[in-house]
C-alpha cells in the first residue's frame, strides 16, 4: 500500500537518490520475511502443552473416556446434559464464584488502602513493601497449612488475639470466610504494588498546579488521584476475578482436599479434578472444566469490551 | 532503594503530624501483616505439647527439635533440590522462548503472524486449572507423568510472558536496529547482542515472576507425580502433613523453610521485583 504509492512517487518526481542507508532499510525489512523462525520454539511448546490439551478436552469432553484412556466411546452431548443436572457442579461452582464476591472487593479496598499510606510516608518505604509483599512469595501449601494453624478453635492465634472461641474451620457458616482471609493475607500485596507503581507514575506537578489553585488534599486526591487511577483499578479487578473464580490450592489445603463442613468449600476447579482423578471420569471432567472456560472467557472479553468502549467514548 | 520524586519539597523536618499519624498506621498495618508469620516462627520453636497449650507468643520450652527433625525427615533436602532444578529450568526456558516469539512478534513479518498472535492471546484465557485434565492425559501419552520433563515442559508456554515481552520490545526505537544492520549485523545477531542487553529490566521481570510462579506452583506438580523422590516443596509439605499426623511445630518449620528462600531472593532483588511488578502492571493497562 505505502510502498505501491512511493514507488509511484519515486518514479514520477524523484525528489532524490536513494542513499544507502534507504536502500538496506528496505533490505533490512525485507530479510525480516523468514521471522517465523523466532516463534517456533515458543509454538512448539505451546502447540504440545496448550493447544493440544485443548483440542483433546474438548473431544474427550464428547465421550465417556477414563483415566486410562481405553474404550472410550463417542456419547454426544451427555456429558453436559449430565453436567447441567448435577447438583454438585452448581454448588461448587457457586462456591468459586461467592469466594471470589467476597474476594475480589476486599483485595482491592486494602491494596488501595495500603498503596496510598505507603506512598505518602516519607520514611521506610522499603519496610511497609517487604511487610505487604512478603506472604505472596509463600506457597499455597504453605498458605493452606499456616492458615489451618491460625483458624484453629482453641489454640489458634486468631482466636487468641480477638479473644474469641469460633470454630472458625468445623462450620458452614465461616468455613469460606477463613479461605477469603487466608486468601486477602496471602495475594493482597500484588495488587498493592500494581496500585503503588501507579501512584509514583502521576506526575506531581499536577498535584503542585492544583496546590497553586487552592485545592485542599481531599479535593487533589479526589480529581487526580481517583482519575488516574482508574484504569490500573480496573486492571487489578479483572485479573483478581480471573484468579478468583480458579481457585483451589489454598482451599483444599486448609480442609485436607476434602470438601470442608458440610460440603461448603468445595471449589469448581476441585470438583472437576476429583471428578478425573478420583472417580476417572476424564470425560465428564473435561466437560465441566469447557464450562469453567467459558465464564472465564466472559469475563476476559467483556473487559476487552469494556476497555474498548471506553476508548472510544475518550476519543469521541 | 531511593524513590527520586521528593514527596516533602520544603526543606523542614519530614516529621509532621502527619507523617508521624501515617508512619504509625504503617506500622500497625505492617505489625498485623506480619503476626502470622511471627505466630508460625514462634509455634516452630515450641515442644508439640507446649504448641497446644493455651496460646502465647514465646516459647517458654525454646527448641530446634521440630526444625531437626524436619530436616531429618529425609525428604526436605531433596524436595529443595526438586524445586530448585524445576524453577530454574523452566525460568531458563521461559526466557529464552518467550523472548525469541516476543521479538519474533513485534519485528519480524512471517505468513500467518496475525493467525498465530492471535492464538497466543486466547491462550491467556487458558490456565493449568481449566485444562488439568486434558493436559495430564496428553503428557500421559507423551509418556512423561512421574518425570521431572513431565514437571518442567507444562509450565513453559505461558503467553502472558510473550505478550509483556512483545510490548516491551515494540517499545524500542527501531532505528538502534536499523542501523546495525546497516553495520551488517544479522537478525539473530542484533537479537542477541543488541536487543537482549537492553530488555534486562522486562527481562529480569519476566524471569522473576516466571521463578516464583514456579517455585510455588501446586497443582501442577501436584496433578503429575505421586512419587516422594520427585515432589517439589510445596508438594512434599501439603500431601506429607497427612502421613505424619499433625504436629504444629514441624508442619510450621516445613513452612517457613519452603517459604524462606524466596522471602530471601525478595530482600535482596526488592527493587528489581518492584519495578517488575510496575512493568508488567502499565504493560496491561
Amino acid at each position: 500500500m505505502s510502498s505501491a504509492t512511493s514507488t509511484v512517487a519515486a518514479t514520477t518526481l524523484r525528489p532524490r537518490a536513494t542513499t544507502a542507508a534507504d536502500s538496506a532499510r528496505l533490505r533490512w525489512s525485507r530479510r525480516f520475511q523468514h521471522g517465523g523462525w523466532f516463534v517456533a520454539p515458543f509454538f512448539v511448546l505451546y502447540g504440545l502443552f496448550v493447544l493440544l490439551p485443548v483440542v483433546r478436552g474438548l473431544y474427550l469432553s464428547f465421550t465417556d473416556a477414563n483415566i486410562s484412556g481405553d474404550h472410550t466411546n463417542f456419547v454426544g452431548l451427555a456429558n453436559y446434559r449430565e453436567a447441567l443436572k448435577d447438583d454438585l457442579v452448581w454448588n461448587s461452582l457457586w462456591h468459586s464464584v461467592q469466594f471470589t464476591l467476597y474476594v475480589v472487593p476486599c483485595i482491592v479496598v486494602v491494596a488501595l488502602l495500603m498503596a496510598l499510606i505507603a506512598h505518602h510516608t516519607v520514611h521506610f518505604k522499603w519496610l511497609w513493601r517487604l511487610c505487604f509483599f512478603a506472604p505472596f512469595l509463600l506457597p499455597s501449601a504453605v498458605i493452606g497449612n499456616l492458615w489451618w494453624w491460625l483458624f484453629q478453635p482453641t489454640n489458634g492465634m486468631v482466636n487468641h488475639v480477638l479473644g474469641l472461641t469460633t470454630p472458625w474451620l468445623t462450620q458452614k457458616s465461616t468455613a469460606l470466610l477463613a479461605v477469603v482471609v487466608a486468601t486477602l493475607w496471602w495475594t493482597v500485596g500484588f495488587s498493592f504494588l500494581l496500585f503503588l507503581a501507579a501512584l509514583q507514575n502521576i506526575p506531581q506537578h499536577l498535584y503542585e498546579a492544583a496546590e497553586l489553585d487552592g485545592a485542599n488534599a481531599f479535593q487533589r486526591m479526589l480529581h487526580i488521584t481517583v482519575p488516574n487511577l482508574r484504569n490500573i483499578t480496573g486492571l487489578v479487578i479483572a485479573l483478581q476475578i480471573l484468579a478468583s473464580l480458579q481457585v483451589f490450592d489454598q482451599a483444599v489445603v486448609m480442609y485436607q482436599f476434602g470438601p470442608g463442613p458440610e460440603e461448603s468449600t468445595r471449589t469448581f476447579v476441585q470438583y472437576t479434578l476429583e471428578q478425573g482423578f478420583t472417580s476417572y471420569r476424564v470425560g465428564y471432567a473435561s466437560a465441566i472444566s469447557f464450562v469453567l472456560f467459558l465464564i472465564i472467557a466472559a469475563v476476559a472479553l467483556g473487559r476487552m469490551w469494556l476497555l474498548r468502549s471506553r476508548e472510544e467514548g475518550i476519543s469521541r | 532503594m531511593t524513590t527520586p520524586s521528593p514527596t516533602l519539597r520544603k526543606p523542614r523536618s519530614t516529621w509532621t503530624p502527619a507523617q508521624i499519624a501515617l508512619t504509625v498506621v504503617a506500622l500497625a498495618l505492617s505489625v498485623i501483616w506480619m503476626a502470622p508469620l511471627a505466630w508460625a516462627l514462634s509455634t516452630s520453636l515450641k515442644t508439640p505439647a507446649e504448641s497446644v497449650a493455651s496460646p502465647h507468643w514465646i516459647p517458654k520450652d525454646f527448641t530446634l527439635d521440630s526444625w531437626r527433625k524436619v530436616f531429618e525427615a529425609g525428604n526436605i533436602p531433596n524436595w529443595f533440590v526438586n524445586s530448585l532444578v524445576v524453577s530454574v529450568c523452566v525460568t531458563f526456558i521461559v526466557l529464552l522462548v518467550a523472548s525469541l516469539a516476543g521479538y519474533g512478534f513485534a519485528r519480524t513479518e512471517f505468513r500467518g503472524k496475525s493467525v498465530l498472535m492471535a492464538v497466543t492471546m486466547a491462550g491467556l484465557m487458558f490456565s493449568p486449572a481449566i485444562l488439568g485434565v486434558p493436559l495430564f492425559t496428553t503428557v500421559q501419552s507423551l509418556g512423561m507423568v512421574d518425570t521431572y520433563w513431565g514437571m518442567i515442559l507444562p509450565q513453559c508456554a505461558p503467553a502472558a510472558m510473550v505478550y509483556i515481552l512483545y510490548k516491551f520490545f515494540q517499545s524500542l526505537p527501531r532505528e538502534l536496529e536499523e542501523a546495525a544492520f546497516i553495520d551488517g549485523a544479522g537478525r539473530w545477531r542484533i537479537f542477541f547482542t543488541l536487543v537482549l542487553p537492553l530488555s534486562k529490566p522486562s527481562l529480569s521481570a519476566v524471569g522473576i515472576f516466571t521463578f516464583i510462579a514456579s517455585w510455588n506452583n501446586f497443582l501442577w506438580p501436584y496433578m503429575v507425580t505421586n512419587n516422594p523422590d520427585l515432589m517439589t516443596m510445596p508438594n512434599g509439605i501439603a500431601t506429607v502433613q497427612n502421613a505424619f499426623g499433625i504436629v504444629w511445630p514441624q508442619l510450621m518449620a516445613g513452612g517457613l523453610i519452603a517459604g524462606l528462600p524466596l522471602i530471601v531472593v525478595f530482600v535482596f532483588f526488592q527493587s528489581q521485583i518492584v519495578r517488575g511488578v510496575a512493568h508488567t502492571g502499565l504493560a496491561g493497562q
